[in-house]
């Protein structure tokens, strides 16, 4: 048997999915809290109208996400080599090819959505298209793919419920408040905190908490669309720039010659806070460091020497 | 995928499926037979070179190894606009009345399984086995590593297919070769070798 050249991450996966048991978890608690709160048959009432419109959000990501970003599905007439491009990597990776759309804007960037993998479809922006030489476009839609063939769209919708339902409640408690305590007898009458105010705090620690777990479980996701995108066109390096280029981040890797930056070289003390900062928490893609530092080791693991 | 494999996020490389391509020889003959398409003797194999140099002391080796013996054929590499590399066998020209493929089969098989031990396989594209018609029509047939079917690639001319000899060499190859049966996998491959 031939040895792989194309390891999985382990801790990776492990990380990933202690989140995603996490969120799950806070489902369950909300549900819970709502039965202990709310008279029995609301609450499973207000989870399947949560999960409803998680599943509205999933069916139709695909035009959903077209419209808001003005994009617009591109024939292979009009874009030859785009279509090329993907045609190529769809066989190497065995999967049915995503419809292809362009949007215009000179935002470099790109994204892909869909319900699944027979209906998604991956967008470019014209900044991107500007910006990046064919490998490097290459190395981004592989990027891109790997989110079609793991399911992104409905694994991130999915894991989003809990925080789709918090919202909701958050919102109808404020109703509540709006439209006074008068229902208190309902409840647990006058000795107690108003029902409304209860949910709005149990809604608002739901949400936060979901918020914070779904962005660490969207950066897992690129992490693992950035190492099979990668691992698909065998030139991981072609990525790593084309992540610099979009980024922008491009300064934090100095290209002058050191010897040219003496002078400026007593004040390259290296911004090494490398903590949890609130950028880190909140945002949904990995830094450039991160993702420049797997790509190299898996550089290095394609490129081992033949036995 | 499975759910475990979506739930990780976590999608295997998908290996190379070698077997279907030694059925070739004989499906050369029904083409022969049945459409008069001769075999140009020549092959090649299409593959996503990796960065770094264990691949490219793979590709070295691999050269030599299939350059060597008396009725070798030439071979040479390039790389195409799309970054995929095509590694073409050239043997001389066969003799019309008894085309023989085997040797250049067996050349494709050596390509291919030293990729593949090597760990290169998940980049193997395509193989191509170039026919020529009396009345100067070429039809390529396309080997699909990842699905293990075949497909005919009629070039007629810049950016325009011969669909009706591709479906006709299809209807002839059926009950040889495994022909892909999805359409919207039979993917161009314009300038491609021997073509």
């Amino acid at each position: 048997m031939a040895r792989t050249r194309f390891a999985g991450d382990a801790g990776l996966s492990t990380r990933m999915t202690l989140v995603m048991f996490l969120l799950g978890a806070l489902f369950v608690g909300l549900i819970a809290i709502l039965i202990a709160i709310f008279p029995i048959q609301y609450a499973p009432f207000i989870g399947l109208i949560g999960l409803g419109v998680a599943w509205w959000q999933w069916y139709q990501s695909d035009t959903v996400a077209m419209k808001a970003m003005r994009a617009r599905e591109v024939s292979r007439e009009e874009a030859p080599e785009l279509h090329g491009m993907m045609e190529r990597l769809c066989v190497l990776a065995d999967m049915p090819k995503p419809r292809v759309g362009i949007a215009d804007t000179d935002l470099p960037n790109a994204f892909a959505t869909g319900r699944s993998p027979d209906r998604s479809v991956v967008v470019v922006t014209t900044g991107i298209l500007r910006r990046l030489d064919a490998e490097e476009l290459e190395g981004v839609l592989a990027h891109e793919l790997s989110h079609v063939a793991h399911r992104d769209v409905l694994v991130m919708t999915v894991a989003s419920s809990a925080g789709i339902i918090a919202s909701m409640l958050t919102r109808g408690a404020q109703y509540g408040a709006w439209f006074g305590g008068g229902d208190r007898r309902r409840g647990n009458d006058n000795n107690g905190l108003p029902i409304w105010l209860i949910v709005l705090v149990v809604s608002l620690v739901v949400y936060a908490v979901s918020f914070i777990l779904l962005r660490l479980l969207s950066r897992y996701r690129e992490l693992s669309a950035d190492r099979a995108g990668a691992q698909l066109t065998m030139k991981p390096r072609a990525l790593a720039s084309a992540l610099q280029k979009i980024t922008g981040e491009i300064n934090q890797i100095p290209t002058a010659d050191l010897r040219q930056t003496q002078a400026m070289n007593a004040f390259f003390i290296a911004p090494a806070i490398n903590g949890v900062s609130l950028r880190t928490l909140t945002s949904t893609h990995p830094s450039l460091e991160q993702r420049l530092e797997q790509l190299a080791r898996i550089e290095a693991e394609l490129g081992r020497p033949a036995d | 995928m499975g759910l475990w494999d979506t739930i990780t996020g976590r999608s295997k490389p998908k290996q190379a499926n070698l077997d279907a391509l030694f059925h070739v020889p004989s499906a050369a003959i029904t083409l022969q037979t049945a459409l008069g398409l001769t075999p140009t003797g020549d092959g090649s194999v299409c593959y996503r070179g990796a960065a770094g140099a264990g691949f490219a002391t793979t590709q070295a080796d691999l050269v030599a190894l299939v350059s060597e013996g008396p009725d070798a054929p030439r071979v040479t590499t390039t790389t195409d606009e799309f970054g995929f590399t095509w590694l073409e066998l050239d043997h001389d020209p066969l003799d019309p009345a008894n085309p023989e493929l085997t040797s250049l089969v067996t050349g494709l098989h050596a390509v291919n399984t030293t990729l593949e031990e090597q760990g290169f396989g998940p980049g193997l594209l395509c193989s191509l086995v170039p026919f020529v018609g009396a009345d100067g029509r070429h039809v390529g047939l396309v080997y699909l590593y990842k699905q293990g079917t075949f497909y005919p690639f009629a070039p007629a001319g810049p950016q325009k297919r011969d669909n009706l000899l591709e479906m006709q060499v299809r209807d002839t190859l059926a009950r040889e070769l495994p022909m892909e049966q999805d359409l919207g996998r039979w993917f161009a491959i314009w300038g491609a070798p021997g073509l």
